[in-house]
Order: C-alpha cells, then sequence, then structure tokens
C-alpha cells in the first residue's frame, strides 16, 4: 500500500473521528453547559467537511500516482 | 561499498510487486500494531475488568485531570502534520524538491509543537501534583501509552530532521531513491499519527 493509500485511510478515520468527538461534545455541551465544548463540537463538524473536501482535492492532485 | 548493493530500492521488486524500502517500513509497522495492540489491549481488560466500588475504582474524568481541550488540540496538530508530510512526498512526485523541504519542515515543527503541549501541559502540572505512573492503575496505563507514543513522535522527528538537513543531499545523486525514503517515512508519521487518533478518544472521551 502506497502513501497515497494509507493518506485515504488516515483521512477517512480522521473524519470519523471528527464526527465522534462533534457528537461527544454536542453532548458535554448539554450536560455540562460548557460553550467551548460546543464551539469544538461544531468545529469538528466542519473539519469533517474540510477532510471530504480536502481528501477528493487529494486524489485528483495524485490521480497519476498509483495505490500500491 | 556501493550503492547497488541494496537491490530494488526504485524500482518494485519482481516477486513483492514494490520496493524494498516500502516492504521493510510495513513489516516494522505490523510490528508496531502488535506492540501498541498489546497496550491497547491491557488497558481496555483493566478498565472493563476494573470494580465499580473500592479503592481500585476507575477514576473519573475529573481524577484523570485530563483535558480533552489540550488533547483535542494535540489531535489537530498531528492531523495537519500529516497533511504537511504526504504534501512533501507529492511534491518530491512533481520535482519541486524546494516546496517539499518547507513542507517537511513544517511537519517538523508540528510534531514539536505536539511534544511540547505534552511536556509542558500535561506531563508537567501532572508531576507537580505527585501523580506518577505509580499513582494508579489508570496513569500507569496513561504514562506508559503516551510516553510510548511520545517516544516514537522523538523517533519520526529524527528521521524527519535527517531528510531535512544532511540527507537531502540524496535528492541530488538519486531523486526517485530520495522520493521512496520519504514515502517510507510518511508511512511511518501516517501510524504514528494513527496511533494518536486511537489513543485520544479512548484515553480523553470515554
Amino acid at each position: 500500500m502506497s502513501l497515497k493509500a494509507f493518506h485515504i485511510v488516515f483521512v477517512g478515520i480522521s473524519m470519523l473521528l471528527c464526527l465522534g468527538f462533534g457528537v461527544w461534545a454536542i453532548f458535554e455541551y448539554r450536560s455540562a453547559g460548557d460553550a467551548a465544548a460546543l464551539i469544538c463540537g461544531i468545529g469538528s463538524f466542519v473539519g469533517c467537511v474540510a477532510l471530504l473536501i480536502y481528501g477528493r482535492w487529494f486524489l485528483r492532485k495524485l490521480k497519476g500516482v498509483s495505490y500500491l | 561499498m556501493s550503492a547497488s548493493v541494496l537491490p530494488y530500492t526504485v524500482k518494485p521488486h519482481p516477486v513483492t510487486g514494490v520496493y524494498s524500502g516500502k516492504l521493510g517500513t510495513w513489516l516494522f509497522l505490523a510490528s508496531e500494531v502488535m506492540l501498541f495492540g498489546a497496550f491497547f489491549s491491557t488497558y481496555v481488560l483493566l478498565r472493563v475488568g476494573a470494580p465499580t466500588e473500592g479503592a481500585a475504582v476507575w477514576p473519573t474524568h475529573e481524577q484523570t485531570h485530563l483535558s480533552w481541550k489540550i488533547g483535542g488540540f494535540n489531535t489537530l496538530v498531528l492531523i495537519i502534520s500529516s497533511v504537511t508530510m504526504v504534501l512533501a512526498w507529492a511534491q518530491l512526485k512533481m520535482n519541486n524538491f524546494s516546496k517539499a523541504r518547507l513542507y517537511l519542515i513544517v511537519t517538523f515543527v508540528l510534531a514539536g509543537l505536539f511534544l511540547v503541549v505534552k511536556l509542558t501541559m500535561e506531563y508537567y502540572p501532572k508531576f507537580e501534583a505527585g501523580i506518577r505512573p505509580s499513582t494508579n492503575i489508570f496513569f500507569a496505563a496513561y504514562f506508559v501509552l503516551t510516553g510510548l507514543h511520545a517516544l516514537h513522535i522523538v523517533g519520526g522527528m529524527v528521521v524527519i530532521g535527517y531528510f531535512i538537513g544532511p540527507g537531502a543531499s540524496l535528492w541530488k545523486k538519486d531523486p526517485e531513491y530520495f522520493t521512496n525514503r520519504i514515502e517510507c517515512t510518511g508511512l511511518y508519521w501516517h501510524f504514528v499519527d494513527l496511533v494518536w487518533i486511537f489513543l485520544f478518544p479512548v484515553l480523553y472521551l470515554l
């Protein structure tokens, strides 16, 4: 597996982390009322979308590089 | 000793289909998965098997003194460092050495930032408060897992620092070989960052 393929796996797992952390942060805000948790939660969801856009850009940029 | 002693450093091996350095890196990473996997399993088993009452009860988030804000910041730093690492490799693929070196320097700085935050905002306050790995089973697992991970970050910094400095001369002699070495470094760096992506929620959030 090339760095290109491993990076796509990494971006995918990072997106899952962003989603999970976002949900956790919203729950934290609802239970503890911590405004920083709400901001980080929303930031995490935005980060997930940003990673998705980045991943597509990365695949376009390295179109000619092998996955092996 | 000539460079031809090491076969398949650039071209793929006819049997494996990849160059030797990449195969070696993946074999090394497989051993790393087993190392971290053993410690992760230990942590999960200890936590699941911890009694619900008494002196050996698993500490709450307040008792562990772990800040999800600091951990989250360090997670962001490592994710960005993986992006800059892969961009360095991509620039080498496009024959742009100066940009690649710049991305490597950014990766090196981000790794340093991770360690500075870890040491000054996490380890130091805990040692100041008298918290040691011997304090309880949670901190034993915490210091082993994060300490081992921090050592891997230091190892990665040594390799990246080498390719920014003295190792960069290989680019002039054999650009393809240099690009492959950066790819292997990138594979290692992604693995180290991936370990943290699993460590962060397990230690700080759950």
